[in-house]
């Protein structure tokens, strides 16, 4: 039978892949949104394992909340990521090291 | 017996797109393979009877997310090799830190396997899940009663975040004439029109 352990298993996992992920492509903005995506994901599972095997609906209720959080971080990221690729023609995460204030 | 099979097929395609998404050469397969990890994730949360947050993840994530994510990687025309510079020298010191926080996770959820941390019961007054109700609808009662406020707040969220997306790349354009509301309110018909008394075979001057 499935139990909770299993759950959380996957969900660290998930949780090491994307912070592997924001390691690993360090430069490239898109891949690290989607890593954190995938972490954002992870406390997703958590969340609802939890709640499922606690009994407890809240756990499911705060997962939609992540939900919408992570929602509007990806709409304003990649609107940040639109306009910086804009001005400077390229997104490489190294170069935001200067800002015009 | 099936549930614990597909859970196992499940959270092995959920792991091996995760992988594929920060491995990927390209990025647009990287947003591909987080929508087959989304849809497999949703497929997780149906096995332990969460539908509703099942349902959202695949409407959110797959239907809104990853296509916005689709967008701005096939919009924007970027050098994605030059990007991938640091790749090989960032894999060692990455590695090790995912080594030692994956065995930090594993060594918890070890020491509740071995009986050293109990999961515990829900306190009273607890929104308790019951057999009879559907996921969906005590979701739904919760959500309008208990929670209405932090259900408001996460619109208000989103509002935030629309409005923060569309203030951001909007551009003025040049060369369209735009509508203006209060001159065309604040015009009025004596302003605008004139009444002549014309001499016959004059003419009329415009």
């Amino acid at each position: 039978m499935i139990g909770i352990e299993h759950y959380l298993v996957v969900s660290s996992i998930l949780f090491v892949m994307g912070m592997l992920g924001i390691f690993l492509n360090r430069k490239n903005v898109i891949i690290i949104l989607m890593a954190i995506e995938l972490i954002l994901l992870a406390v997703n599972i958590n969340l609802v394992a939890f709640s499922v095997f606690l009994g407890d609906l809240t756990g499911q209720i705060f997962a939609m909340f992540v939900l919408t959080v992570a929602a509007g971080e990806a709409a304003i990221g990649l609107a940040i990521l639109v306009i910086y690729f804009r001005g400077r023609g390229t997104i490489a995460v190294d170069d935001v090291n200067r800002m015009k204030g | 017996m099936i549930q614990l099979v597909s859970f196992y097929i499940f959270a092995s395609i959920v792991i091996a797109s995760a992988a594929m998404v920060i491995f990927a050469r390209n990025p647009v397969h990287s947003v591909l393979w987080l929508i087959v990890a989304f849809f497999n994730a949703a497929g997780l949360m149906i096995l332990i009877g969460a539908e509703f947050i099942a349902m959202l993840l695949v409407i959110v994530y797959v239907g809104a997310v990853a296509v916005l994510f689709l967008f701005v990687v096939m919009m924007l025309d970027i050098d994605f090799a030059e990007l991938r510079a640091g790749f090989v020298k960032n894999v060692p010191l990455g590695l090790l830190l995912a080594v030692v926080l994956a065995a930090e996770l594993v060594l918890g959820i070890g020491a509740y396997q071995a009986g050293a941390v109990t999961l515990g019961t829900p306190e009273a007054g607890a929104a308790t899940v019951s057999a009879a109700v559907p996921n969906i609808e005590a979701i739904g009662g919760l959500l309008y009663s208990k929670y209405v406020f932090m259900f408001e707040t996460a619109g208000l969220i989103l509002l935030v975040a629309m409005v923060g997306a569309i203030v951001l790349t909007h551009r003025k354009s040049h060369g369209t004439r735009g509508q203006s509301i209060s001159s065309q309110v604040q015009r009025r018909p004596e302003d605008a029109t004139r009444n002549v008394n014309q001499p016959v075979g004059q003419g009329i001057e415009l």
